[in-house]
Protein backbone atom coordinates (compact mmCIF):
# COMPACT_ATOMS: atom_id res chain seq x y z
CA UNK A 1 0.00 0.00 0.00
CA UNK A 2 2.86 2.47 0.47
CA UNK A 3 5.92 3.07 -1.60
CA UNK A 4 9.30 4.17 -0.97
CA UNK A 5 10.59 7.63 -1.42
CA UNK A 6 13.97 9.11 -0.71
CA UNK A 7 14.02 12.34 1.83
CA UNK A 8 17.68 13.95 0.96
CA UNK A 9 18.77 16.13 3.72
CA UNK A 10 20.52 19.39 1.51
CA UNK A 11 22.37 22.22 3.05
CA UNK A 12 21.47 25.50 1.27
CA UNK A 13 24.30 26.01 -0.89
CA UNK A 14 24.51 25.89 -4.87
CA UNK A 15 25.89 22.87 -6.04
CA UNK A 16 24.06 20.39 -3.72
CA UNK A 17 21.33 19.08 -5.77
CA UNK A 18 22.75 19.07 -8.79
CA UNK A 19 25.30 16.48 -6.95
CA UNK A 20 22.58 14.08 -6.22
CA UNK A 21 20.76 13.93 -9.13
CA UNK A 22 24.41 13.31 -11.26
CA UNK A 23 24.58 10.84 -8.65
CA UNK A 24 21.31 9.01 -9.32
CA UNK A 25 21.99 9.53 -13.36
CA UNK A 26 25.38 7.80 -13.32
CA UNK A 27 23.27 4.93 -11.77
CA UNK A 28 20.26 5.41 -14.67
CA UNK A 29 18.09 5.94 -11.74
CA UNK A 30 15.60 7.85 -13.36
CA UNK A 31 12.92 10.49 -11.10
CA UNK A 32 9.25 10.10 -11.03
CA UNK A 33 8.82 12.79 -9.22
CA UNK A 34 10.11 15.27 -6.80
CA UNK A 35 9.75 17.96 -4.31
CA UNK A 36 11.57 20.14 -2.14
CA UNK A 37 10.88 21.98 1.16
CA UNK A 38 13.35 24.71 2.06
CA UNK A 39 14.17 27.03 5.51
CA UNK A 40 16.74 29.25 4.79
CA UNK A 41 19.50 26.73 5.75
CA UNK A 42 18.84 23.54 4.87
CA UNK A 43 15.89 21.72 2.26
CA UNK A 44 14.30 18.33 2.16
CA UNK A 45 14.25 17.13 -1.04
CA UNK A 46 12.01 14.15 -1.27
CA UNK A 47 12.72 11.95 -4.73
CA UNK A 48 10.22 9.48 -5.76
CA UNK A 49 12.70 6.88 -8.34
CA UNK A 50 13.33 3.88 -10.21
CA UNK A 51 14.66 1.10 -8.23
CA UNK A 52 14.82 3.61 -4.66
CA UNK A 53 16.12 0.94 -2.59
CA UNK A 54 19.56 1.04 -4.89
CA UNK A 55 18.92 4.60 -5.07
CA UNK A 56 19.08 4.52 -1.61
CA UNK A 57 22.09 2.96 -1.32
CA UNK A 58 24.50 4.88 -4.22
CA UNK A 59 23.28 8.29 -2.27
CA UNK A 60 24.28 6.76 1.20
CA UNK A 61 27.75 5.19 -0.19
CA UNK A 62 28.53 8.73 -1.92
CA UNK A 63 28.07 10.24 1.97
CA UNK A 64 24.88 11.92 1.55
CA UNK A 65 22.47 12.49 4.07
CA UNK A 66 19.43 10.04 2.76
CA UNK A 67 16.81 8.54 4.54
CA UNK A 68 14.61 5.60 2.89
CA UNK A 69 10.68 6.27 4.07
CA UNK A 70 7.25 4.78 3.01
CA UNK A 71 4.63 7.08 1.91
CA UNK A 72 1.17 6.33 0.46
CA UNK A 73 0.72 7.24 -3.05
CA UNK A 74 -2.75 7.13 -4.25
CA UNK A 75 -4.12 6.95 -7.57
CA UNK A 76 -6.83 9.24 -8.78
CA UNK A 77 -8.69 9.67 -12.05
CA UNK A 78 -7.72 12.19 -13.79
CA UNK A 79 -11.41 14.62 -13.09
CA UNK A 80 -12.04 17.31 -11.06
CA UNK A 81 -12.31 17.35 -7.28
CA UNK A 82 -10.83 14.00 -6.59
CA UNK A 83 -8.24 14.89 -5.10
CA UNK A 84 -10.84 16.77 -2.62
CA UNK A 85 -12.72 13.40 -2.34
CA UNK A 86 -9.52 11.49 -1.34
CA UNK A 87 -8.51 14.63 1.38
CA UNK A 88 -11.33 14.58 2.72
CA UNK A 89 -11.86 11.50 3.57
CA UNK A 90 -8.69 11.85 6.15
CA UNK A 91 -10.10 14.19 7.02
CA UNK A 92 -13.05 13.35 8.62
CA UNK A 93 -11.21 10.57 10.68
CA UNK A 94 -8.94 12.84 12.56
CA UNK A 95 -5.55 12.08 10.24
CA UNK A 96 -3.66 14.77 9.75
CA UNK A 97 -1.56 15.25 6.60
CA UNK A 98 2.86 15.85 7.26
CA UNK A 99 2.90 17.29 3.48
CA UNK A 100 1.63 15.72 0.14
CA UNK A 101 2.63 16.36 -3.14
CA UNK A 102 1.19 15.26 -6.98
CA UNK A 103 2.04 14.05 -10.70
CA UNK A 104 0.58 12.85 -13.54
CA UNK A 105 1.73 9.51 -14.67
CA UNK A 106 0.48 7.35 -17.48
CA UNK A 107 -2.61 9.86 -17.66
CA UNK A 108 -3.70 9.34 -14.10
CA UNK A 109 -3.20 11.74 -11.25
CA UNK A 110 -0.89 10.02 -8.41
CA UNK A 111 -1.22 11.78 -5.08
CA UNK A 112 2.06 11.26 -2.38
CA UNK A 113 1.93 11.72 1.62
CA UNK A 114 2.63 11.44 4.71
CA UNK A 115 0.22 10.92 7.87
CA UNK A 116 0.14 11.22 11.12
CA UNK A 117 -1.09 7.72 11.72
CA UNK A 118 -0.60 5.11 9.41
CA UNK A 119 -2.10 2.76 10.70
CA UNK A 120 -5.22 4.66 10.69
CA UNK A 121 -4.55 6.03 7.17
CA UNK A 122 -4.01 2.82 5.88
CA UNK A 123 -7.52 1.72 7.32
CA UNK A 124 -9.06 4.56 5.74
CA UNK A 125 -7.52 3.55 2.13
CA UNK A 126 -8.87 0.10 2.35
CA UNK A 127 -12.27 0.86 4.28
CA UNK A 128 -13.04 3.71 1.76
CA UNK A 129 -12.25 1.75 -1.63
CA UNK A 130 -9.27 4.37 -2.74
CA UNK A 131 -6.37 2.98 -5.07
CA UNK A 132 -2.90 2.61 -3.99
CA UNK A 133 -0.05 2.15 -6.41
CA UNK A 134 2.03 -0.40 -6.16
CA UNK A 135 5.56 0.32 -6.45
CA UNK A 136 6.11 -2.05 -9.45
CA UNK A 137 3.14 -0.15 -11.20
CA UNK A 138 5.15 3.34 -11.03
CA UNK A 139 7.94 1.97 -12.68
CA UNK A 140 6.12 0.38 -15.58
CA UNK A 141 4.38 3.23 -16.15
CA UNK A 142 7.53 5.62 -16.95
CA UNK B 1 61.14 -5.58 36.12
CA UNK B 2 59.25 -8.12 37.88
CA UNK B 3 56.02 -6.61 38.11
CA UNK B 4 54.51 -6.55 34.79
CA UNK B 5 52.15 -3.75 34.67
CA UNK B 6 55.51 -1.58 34.91
CA UNK B 7 57.60 -0.04 31.81
CA UNK B 8 60.21 1.54 34.27
CA UNK B 9 60.61 0.90 38.11
CA UNK B 10 60.49 4.37 38.57
CA UNK B 11 56.22 4.13 37.87
CA UNK B 12 56.28 2.46 41.65
CA UNK B 13 58.16 4.75 43.11
CA UNK B 14 56.40 6.31 46.23
CA UNK B 15 55.84 9.72 46.86
CA UNK B 16 58.64 10.36 48.78
CA UNK B 17 61.34 8.41 46.68
CA UNK B 18 59.76 10.40 43.63
CA UNK B 19 60.26 13.99 45.66
CA UNK B 20 64.02 12.75 46.06
CA UNK B 21 64.39 12.17 42.77
CA UNK B 22 62.64 15.58 41.57
CA UNK B 23 65.43 17.78 44.12
CA UNK B 24 68.17 15.48 42.89
CA UNK B 25 67.18 16.29 38.99
CA UNK B 26 65.79 20.03 39.85
CA UNK B 27 69.17 21.11 41.12
CA UNK B 28 71.20 19.04 38.51
CA UNK B 29 68.91 21.08 35.75
CA UNK B 30 69.21 24.69 37.23
CA UNK B 31 72.89 23.99 37.34
CA UNK B 32 73.06 22.77 33.98
CA UNK B 33 70.58 25.73 32.83
CA UNK B 34 73.42 27.93 33.62
CA UNK B 35 75.32 27.03 30.66
CA UNK B 36 72.27 28.67 28.34
CA UNK B 37 72.75 32.55 27.90
CA UNK B 38 68.81 32.82 28.18
CA UNK B 39 68.49 31.46 31.84
CA UNK B 40 71.98 33.18 33.07
CA UNK B 41 70.70 36.45 32.33
CA UNK B 42 67.13 35.51 33.33
CA UNK B 43 68.73 34.57 36.81
CA UNK B 44 70.85 37.35 36.84
CA UNK B 45 68.39 40.06 36.68
CA UNK B 46 66.33 38.30 39.06
CA UNK B 47 69.14 38.35 41.75
CA UNK B 48 69.23 34.34 41.77
CA UNK B 49 72.29 31.92 42.13
CA UNK B 50 71.92 28.17 41.58
CA UNK B 51 73.12 27.83 44.78
CA UNK B 52 69.26 29.48 46.09
CA UNK B 53 67.90 26.42 43.79
CA UNK B 54 68.28 23.81 47.08
CA UNK B 55 64.68 22.05 47.53
CA UNK B 56 61.21 21.78 45.72
CA UNK B 57 59.98 24.27 47.92
CA UNK B 58 62.66 26.45 46.35
CA UNK B 59 61.01 26.36 42.61
CA UNK B 60 58.70 29.37 42.73
CA UNK B 61 61.92 31.43 43.09
CA UNK B 62 62.46 30.84 39.62
CA UNK B 63 60.97 33.65 36.88
CA UNK B 64 58.49 31.43 34.55
CA UNK B 65 59.00 31.21 31.30
CA UNK B 66 57.14 32.28 28.55
CA UNK B 67 56.07 31.27 24.63
CA UNK B 68 57.18 34.52 23.96
CA UNK B 69 60.49 33.86 25.67
CA UNK B 70 60.76 30.89 22.95
CA UNK B 71 60.16 33.48 20.62
CA UNK B 72 62.11 36.05 21.47
CA UNK B 73 65.90 33.91 21.48
CA UNK B 74 64.85 31.56 18.67
CA UNK B 75 66.33 29.82 17.06
CA UNK B 76 68.76 28.37 19.62
CA UNK B 77 69.23 30.85 22.58
CA UNK B 78 67.43 29.23 25.46
CA UNK B 79 69.86 25.43 24.43
CA UNK B 80 72.13 25.00 27.50
CA UNK B 81 74.31 22.31 25.53
CA UNK B 82 76.39 23.49 22.32
CA UNK B 83 74.64 22.88 18.85
CA UNK B 84 76.68 20.12 18.25
CA UNK B 85 76.00 17.79 20.56
CA UNK B 86 71.50 18.19 19.38
CA UNK B 87 70.71 15.65 16.97
CA UNK B 88 67.47 16.54 16.21
CA UNK B 89 64.98 19.53 16.15
CA UNK B 90 60.61 19.97 16.44
CA UNK B 91 59.89 23.46 15.77
CA UNK B 92 55.77 24.65 16.31
CA UNK B 93 54.39 26.35 12.83
CA UNK B 94 54.71 30.27 13.12
CA UNK B 95 51.21 31.49 12.53
CA UNK B 96 51.42 34.24 15.54
CA UNK B 97 54.66 35.07 15.54
CA UNK B 98 58.33 33.50 15.28
CA UNK B 99 57.69 29.55 15.57
CA UNK B 100 59.15 27.56 18.23
CA UNK B 101 62.30 25.71 17.97
CA UNK B 102 62.89 22.64 20.31
CA UNK B 103 66.32 21.26 20.34
CA UNK B 104 66.76 17.27 21.47
CA UNK B 105 70.25 15.47 22.55
CA UNK B 106 70.61 11.83 22.16
CA UNK B 107 69.77 11.13 25.40
CA UNK B 108 67.07 13.35 24.72
CA UNK B 109 65.43 11.56 22.21
CA UNK B 110 66.16 8.07 24.01
CA UNK B 111 64.14 9.47 27.25
CA UNK B 112 61.58 10.44 24.97
CA UNK B 113 60.77 7.34 23.68
CA UNK B 114 61.49 5.53 27.38
CA UNK B 115 58.18 8.01 27.87
CA UNK B 116 56.23 7.12 25.18
CA UNK B 117 56.81 3.27 25.73
CA UNK B 118 55.77 3.59 29.17
CA UNK B 119 52.57 5.16 28.16
CA UNK B 120 51.79 2.31 25.73
CA UNK B 121 53.11 -0.10 28.08
CA UNK B 122 50.40 1.13 30.74
CA UNK B 123 47.27 0.17 28.41
CA UNK B 124 48.51 -2.82 27.65
CA UNK B 125 49.97 -2.40 24.67
CA UNK B 126 52.93 -5.10 24.32
CA UNK B 127 55.46 -6.34 21.86
CA UNK B 128 53.06 -8.24 19.97
CA UNK B 129 51.25 -5.47 19.01
CA UNK B 130 50.90 -3.55 15.54
CA UNK B 131 50.81 0.34 15.85
CA UNK B 132 49.21 2.07 13.73
CA UNK B 133 50.32 6.08 13.61
CA UNK B 134 47.63 8.48 11.80
CA UNK B 135 49.03 11.31 12.96
CA UNK B 136 51.74 13.97 11.14
CA UNK B 137 55.21 13.46 10.63
CA UNK B 138 57.55 15.98 10.13
CA UNK B 139 57.77 19.35 12.18
CA UNK B 140 54.80 17.76 14.08
CA UNK B 141 55.99 15.96 17.55
CA UNK B 142 52.82 13.49 16.97
CA UNK B 143 54.64 11.54 14.18
CA UNK B 144 58.51 10.59 14.94
CA UNK B 145 56.85 10.83 18.84
CA UNK B 146 54.99 7.97 18.52
CA UNK B 147 57.30 6.19 16.21
CA UNK B 148 60.46 5.91 18.48
CA UNK B 149 58.37 5.17 21.83
CA UNK B 150 56.33 2.25 19.75
CA UNK B 151 59.44 0.76 18.64
CA UNK B 152 60.92 0.99 22.36
CA UNK B 153 58.14 -1.00 23.43
CA UNK B 154 59.16 -3.38 20.35
CA UNK B 155 55.72 -3.34 18.84
CA UNK B 156 55.57 -3.48 14.88
CA UNK B 157 55.00 0.24 14.25
CA UNK B 158 53.21 1.14 10.74
CA UNK B 159 54.17 5.37 10.12
CA UNK B 160 50.98 5.37 7.87
CA UNK B 161 50.99 9.63 9.03
CA UNK B 162 47.94 11.31 7.97
CA UNK B 163 45.31 11.46 5.35
CA UNK B 164 44.40 9.19 2.91
CA UNK B 165 41.95 7.30 4.81
CA UNK B 166 41.15 4.57 2.39
CA UNK B 167 44.77 3.25 2.69
CA UNK B 168 44.66 3.49 6.56
CA UNK B 169 41.84 1.08 6.51
CA UNK B 170 43.54 -1.11 3.83
CA UNK B 171 46.43 -1.21 6.27
CA UNK B 172 44.47 -2.06 9.35
CA UNK B 173 43.10 -4.89 7.46
CA UNK B 174 46.26 -6.63 5.92
CA UNK B 175 48.31 -5.43 8.83
CA UNK B 176 46.21 -6.63 11.22
CA UNK B 177 46.98 -3.15 13.46
CA UNK B 178 45.66 -3.61 17.17
CA UNK B 179 46.44 -0.01 18.30
CA UNK B 180 46.23 3.47 16.68
CA UNK B 181 46.96 6.48 17.48
CA UNK B 182 44.88 9.33 15.98
CA UNK B 183 43.59 12.95 16.81
CA UNK B 184 40.23 12.44 17.91
CA UNK B 185 38.08 14.04 14.67
CA UNK B 186 40.32 11.87 12.59
CA UNK B 187 38.96 8.46 14.50
CA UNK B 188 35.64 9.77 14.05
CA UNK B 189 36.29 10.43 9.91
CA UNK B 190 38.02 7.02 10.28
CA UNK B 191 34.92 5.44 11.16
CA UNK B 192 32.51 7.57 8.71
CA UNK B 193 34.89 6.06 5.44
CA UNK B 194 34.36 2.08 7.40
CA UNK B 195 30.67 2.76 7.01
CA UNK B 196 30.60 4.19 3.91
CA UNK B 197 32.94 1.16 2.79
CA UNK B 198 31.04 -1.54 4.06
CA UNK B 199 33.46 -2.24 7.62
CA UNK B 200 32.50 -3.46 10.68
CA UNK B 201 35.39 -2.35 12.75
CA UNK B 202 34.65 -5.11 15.36
CA UNK B 203 33.70 -8.09 12.84
CA UNK B 204 36.64 -7.00 10.43
CA UNK B 205 39.15 -5.42 11.91
CA UNK B 206 41.50 -6.19 14.63
CA UNK B 207 41.46 -2.43 16.59
CA UNK B 208 41.74 -2.94 20.72
CA UNK B 209 43.42 0.01 21.60
CA UNK B 210 43.25 4.00 20.50
CA UNK B 211 45.41 6.75 21.74
CA UNK B 212 43.93 9.93 21.33
CA UNK B 213 45.11 13.48 22.07
CA UNK B 214 46.33 16.78 20.52
CA UNK B 215 42.77 18.25 20.62
CA UNK B 216 40.21 18.84 23.03
CA UNK B 217 37.37 16.74 23.86
CA UNK B 218 34.92 15.80 25.83
CA UNK B 219 34.60 12.87 27.53
CA UNK B 220 31.03 11.77 25.63
CA UNK B 221 33.25 12.55 22.84
CA UNK B 222 35.65 9.69 24.00
CA UNK B 223 32.71 7.25 24.59
CA UNK B 224 31.20 7.86 20.87
CA UNK B 225 34.71 6.93 19.60
CA UNK B 226 34.86 3.72 21.64
CA UNK B 227 31.77 2.70 20.89
CA UNK B 228 32.11 3.20 17.26
CA UNK B 229 35.10 1.06 16.81
CA UNK B 230 34.86 -1.32 19.52
CA UNK B 231 38.52 -0.22 21.19
CA UNK B 232 39.34 1.24 24.64
CA UNK B 233 40.22 5.26 23.98
CA UNK B 234 42.71 6.73 26.10
CA UNK B 235 43.96 10.24 26.13
CA UNK B 236 47.37 11.40 25.64
CA UNK B 237 48.91 14.45 26.63
CA UNK B 238 52.47 16.50 25.49
CA UNK B 239 53.80 19.33 23.69
CA UNK B 240 56.35 20.20 21.45
CA UNK B 241 58.48 22.29 23.94
CA UNK B 242 58.37 19.84 27.21
CA UNK B 243 59.18 16.85 24.38
CA UNK B 244 56.53 15.74 22.79
CA UNK B 245 53.60 13.09 23.54
CA UNK B 246 54.37 11.24 26.17
CA UNK B 247 54.24 13.87 29.03
CA UNK B 248 51.12 12.52 30.60
CA UNK B 249 49.12 9.87 30.12
CA UNK B 250 45.53 7.37 31.07
CA UNK B 251 46.08 4.57 32.57
CA UNK B 252 43.32 1.61 32.02
CA UNK B 253 41.15 3.32 34.88
CA UNK B 254 40.63 6.29 32.38
CA UNK B 255 40.16 8.79 35.06
CA UNK B 256 42.78 11.37 34.69
CA UNK B 257 46.60 11.20 32.72
CA UNK B 258 49.67 10.20 35.04
CA UNK B 259 51.66 13.19 34.27
CA UNK B 260 55.33 11.63 34.63
CA UNK B 261 57.03 13.26 37.88
CA UNK B 262 60.66 11.48 37.18
CA UNK B 263 60.26 13.74 34.01
CA UNK B 264 58.40 17.01 35.41
CA UNK B 265 57.57 19.16 37.94
CA UNK B 266 53.76 20.10 37.62
CA UNK B 267 52.34 23.11 39.39
CA UNK B 268 48.56 24.73 38.22
CA UNK B 269 48.68 28.30 39.37
CA UNK B 270 46.09 30.92 38.24
CA UNK B 271 46.47 32.54 35.33
CA UNK B 272 46.37 35.73 36.47
CA UNK B 273 47.29 36.21 39.75
CA UNK B 274 50.13 32.92 38.85
CA UNK B 275 49.68 32.67 42.74
CA UNK B 276 49.46 28.20 42.76
CA UNK B 277 45.82 26.83 43.27
CA UNK B 278 45.32 23.69 45.61
CA UNK B 279 44.92 20.28 44.30
CA UNK B 280 41.32 19.76 42.31
CA UNK B 281 40.84 23.52 41.35
CA UNK B 282 41.61 24.81 37.62
CA UNK B 283 44.29 26.30 36.80
CA UNK B 284 46.93 26.79 33.93
CA UNK B 285 49.40 24.19 33.50
CA UNK B 286 52.93 24.97 34.39
CA UNK B 287 55.74 22.63 33.95
CA UNK B 288 59.61 22.21 34.71
CA UNK B 289 61.65 19.43 32.95
CA UNK B 290 63.77 17.88 35.00
CA UNK B 291 65.42 15.11 32.88
CA UNK B 292 66.11 17.13 29.11
CA UNK B 293 69.67 18.31 28.01
CA UNK B 294 69.35 20.23 24.88
CA UNK B 295 66.63 22.44 26.41
CA UNK B 296 65.49 22.54 29.96
CA UNK B 297 62.36 24.59 30.65
CA UNK B 298 61.72 25.85 34.05
CA UNK B 299 58.65 26.85 35.04
CA UNK B 300 57.52 27.09 31.28
CA UNK B 301 53.52 28.21 31.25
CA UNK B 302 51.63 26.05 28.90
CA UNK B 303 48.59 27.78 28.59
CA UNK B 304 46.51 24.56 28.98
CA UNK B 305 43.95 24.87 31.53
CA UNK B 306 43.75 21.98 33.81
CA UNK B 307 43.44 20.13 37.21
CA UNK B 308 45.11 18.13 39.69
CA UNK B 309 42.57 15.34 40.53
CA UNK B 310 42.79 14.65 43.81
CA UNK B 311 43.16 11.29 45.42
CA UNK B 312 45.31 8.09 44.88
CA UNK B 313 44.95 5.51 41.65
CA UNK B 314 44.24 2.28 41.93
CA UNK B 315 46.61 1.75 39.28
CA UNK B 316 49.51 1.89 42.32
CA UNK B 317 51.45 5.04 40.45
CA UNK B 318 51.60 7.93 42.80
CA UNK B 319 52.64 9.83 40.01
CA UNK B 320 49.81 12.48 40.17
CA UNK B 321 46.64 12.79 37.78
CA UNK B 322 45.57 15.28 35.00
CA UNK B 323 42.22 15.82 34.21
CA UNK B 324 41.35 16.48 30.74
CA UNK B 325 42.33 19.81 29.16
CA UNK B 326 39.75 22.50 30.05
CA UNK B 327 41.07 24.35 27.06
CA UNK B 328 43.39 27.38 26.67
CA UNK B 329 44.25 30.53 28.68
CA UNK B 330 44.64 31.87 25.10
CA UNK B 331 42.07 30.38 22.76
CA UNK B 332 38.80 31.55 25.33
CA UNK B 333 36.50 33.16 22.45
CA UNK B 334 35.23 36.76 24.52
CA UNK B 335 32.05 37.23 22.71
CA UNK B 336 29.56 40.66 23.93
CA UNK B 337 32.14 40.48 27.31
CA UNK B 338 31.00 36.55 28.26
CA UNK B 339 33.94 34.45 28.71
CA UNK B 340 33.72 30.92 26.97
CA UNK B 341 35.73 28.13 26.62
CA UNK B 342 35.07 25.45 22.63
CA UNK B 343 34.69 22.94 25.24
CA UNK B 344 31.71 24.50 26.97
CA UNK B 345 30.00 23.80 23.87
CA UNK B 346 31.02 20.76 22.82
CA UNK B 347 29.88 19.39 25.87
CA UNK B 348 26.51 20.51 25.24
CA UNK B 349 26.93 19.53 21.70
CA UNK B 350 27.95 15.46 22.54
CA UNK B 351 24.35 15.25 24.90
CA UNK B 352 22.79 15.23 21.80
CA UNK B 353 23.13 11.68 19.92
CA UNK B 354 21.47 13.47 16.86
CA UNK B 355 24.39 15.02 16.23
CA UNK B 356 28.15 13.54 14.52
CA UNK B 357 31.25 14.56 16.41
CA UNK B 358 32.71 17.40 14.10
CA UNK B 359 31.13 21.18 14.43
CA UNK B 360 32.31 24.60 13.44
CA UNK B 361 32.12 27.48 15.37
CA UNK B 362 32.51 30.76 13.57
CA UNK B 363 32.18 34.22 15.59
CA UNK B 364 31.21 37.12 13.00
CA UNK B 365 29.84 40.80 12.87
CA UNK B 366 26.11 41.04 11.52
CA UNK B 367 24.73 44.89 11.06
CA UNK B 368 27.83 46.08 13.81
CA UNK B 369 26.76 43.60 16.57
CA UNK B 370 28.95 40.28 16.80
CA UNK B 371 27.56 36.95 17.26
CA UNK B 372 27.90 32.89 16.87
CA UNK B 373 27.16 30.53 14.49
CA UNK B 374 27.44 27.21 15.54
CA UNK B 375 27.32 24.40 12.94
CA UNK B 376 26.50 20.91 13.72
CA UNK B 377 26.52 17.83 11.83
CA UNK B 378 23.23 15.60 11.85
CA UNK B 379 24.57 11.83 12.58
CA UNK B 380 23.63 9.28 9.71
CA UNK B 381 20.90 7.53 11.71
CA UNK B 382 18.81 10.98 11.85
CA UNK B 383 15.57 10.77 9.58
CA UNK B 384 16.22 13.44 7.35
CA UNK B 385 12.18 13.36 6.25
CA UNK B 386 10.60 14.65 9.26
CA UNK B 387 10.73 18.77 9.10
CA UNK B 388 9.48 19.65 12.19
CA UNK B 389 11.35 16.67 14.14
CA UNK B 390 14.84 18.70 12.63
CA UNK B 391 13.32 22.04 13.75
CA UNK B 392 12.65 21.35 16.74
CA UNK B 393 16.20 19.85 17.21
CA UNK B 394 17.67 22.92 16.21
CA UNK B 395 15.67 24.91 18.56
CA UNK B 396 16.25 22.29 21.18
CA UNK B 397 20.06 22.46 20.88
CA UNK B 398 19.76 26.04 20.68
CA UNK B 399 18.33 26.74 24.18
CA UNK B 400 21.06 24.34 25.62
CA UNK B 401 23.86 26.19 24.57
CA UNK B 402 22.22 29.37 25.06
CA UNK B 403 21.80 27.87 29.02
CA UNK B 404 25.65 26.84 29.17
CA UNK B 405 27.01 29.82 27.71
CA UNK B 406 23.87 32.59 27.91
CA UNK B 407 24.45 33.82 24.61
CA UNK B 408 22.23 32.63 22.25
CA UNK B 409 23.73 31.47 19.31
CA UNK B 410 22.40 31.05 15.70
CA UNK B 411 22.61 26.91 15.11
CA UNK B 412 22.49 25.37 11.79
CA UNK B 413 22.14 22.32 10.75
CA UNK B 414 24.73 20.12 8.17
CA UNK B 415 24.89 16.62 6.56
CA UNK B 416 26.97 14.32 8.23
CA UNK B 417 30.71 14.31 6.81
CA UNK B 418 30.06 18.14 5.37
CA UNK B 419 32.47 20.08 7.99
CA UNK B 420 36.04 19.96 6.83
CA UNK B 421 38.13 17.92 8.67
CA UNK B 422 42.27 19.42 9.26
CA UNK B 423 44.50 16.86 9.28
CA UNK B 424 46.69 18.15 12.39
CA UNK B 425 45.13 19.93 15.28
CA UNK B 426 41.15 20.48 14.09
CA UNK B 427 39.81 23.80 13.54
CA UNK B 428 36.89 24.12 15.77
CA UNK B 429 36.93 28.15 15.89
CA UNK B 430 36.81 30.70 13.35
CA UNK B 431 36.69 34.57 14.31
CA UNK B 432 35.65 36.32 11.30
CA UNK B 433 34.30 39.38 13.38
CA UNK B 434 35.64 43.10 12.80
CA UNK B 435 38.33 44.32 14.45
CA UNK B 436 38.07 48.08 16.15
Amino acid sequence: MTIHQLSVFLENKSGTLVKVLKLLKQENIQLIASTIADTAEYGICRIICSEPARAFNVLKSAGVAVTLTEVFALQLDDVPGRAADAIEIFSNEGISIAYLYSFLLGGKGVLIFRTDNADKARDAIVRNNLRAVPEKDLSELI
Amino acid sequence: MTDERFFNAEEAYSRSELEALQQERLRATVKHCMNSPFYRERFRSAGLSQDDIRSLDDLHKIPFTTKQDLRDTYPFGIASVPLGDCTRLHSSSGTTGNPTVILHTARDLDQWANAVARCLWMVGCRPDDVFQNTSGYGMFTGGLGFQYGAEKLGMLTVPAAAGNTLRQLKFFKDFRTTVVHAIPSYAARLYEVMCQQGIDPRRDLSLRTLVIGAEPHSEDTRRRIEDMLGVKAYNSFGMSEMMGPGVAFECPGQNGMHIWEDYFIVEIVDPVTLEPVPDGEVGELVLTTINREAMPLLRYRTRDLTRILPGECPCGRVHRRLDRMKGRSDDMIILKGVNIFPIQIEQVLMQFSELATDYLITLQTLDDNDGMTVEVEISEKVLTDDYSALQKLEKEITRCLRDEILITPKVRLVPFGSIPKSEGKAVRVKDLRKQY
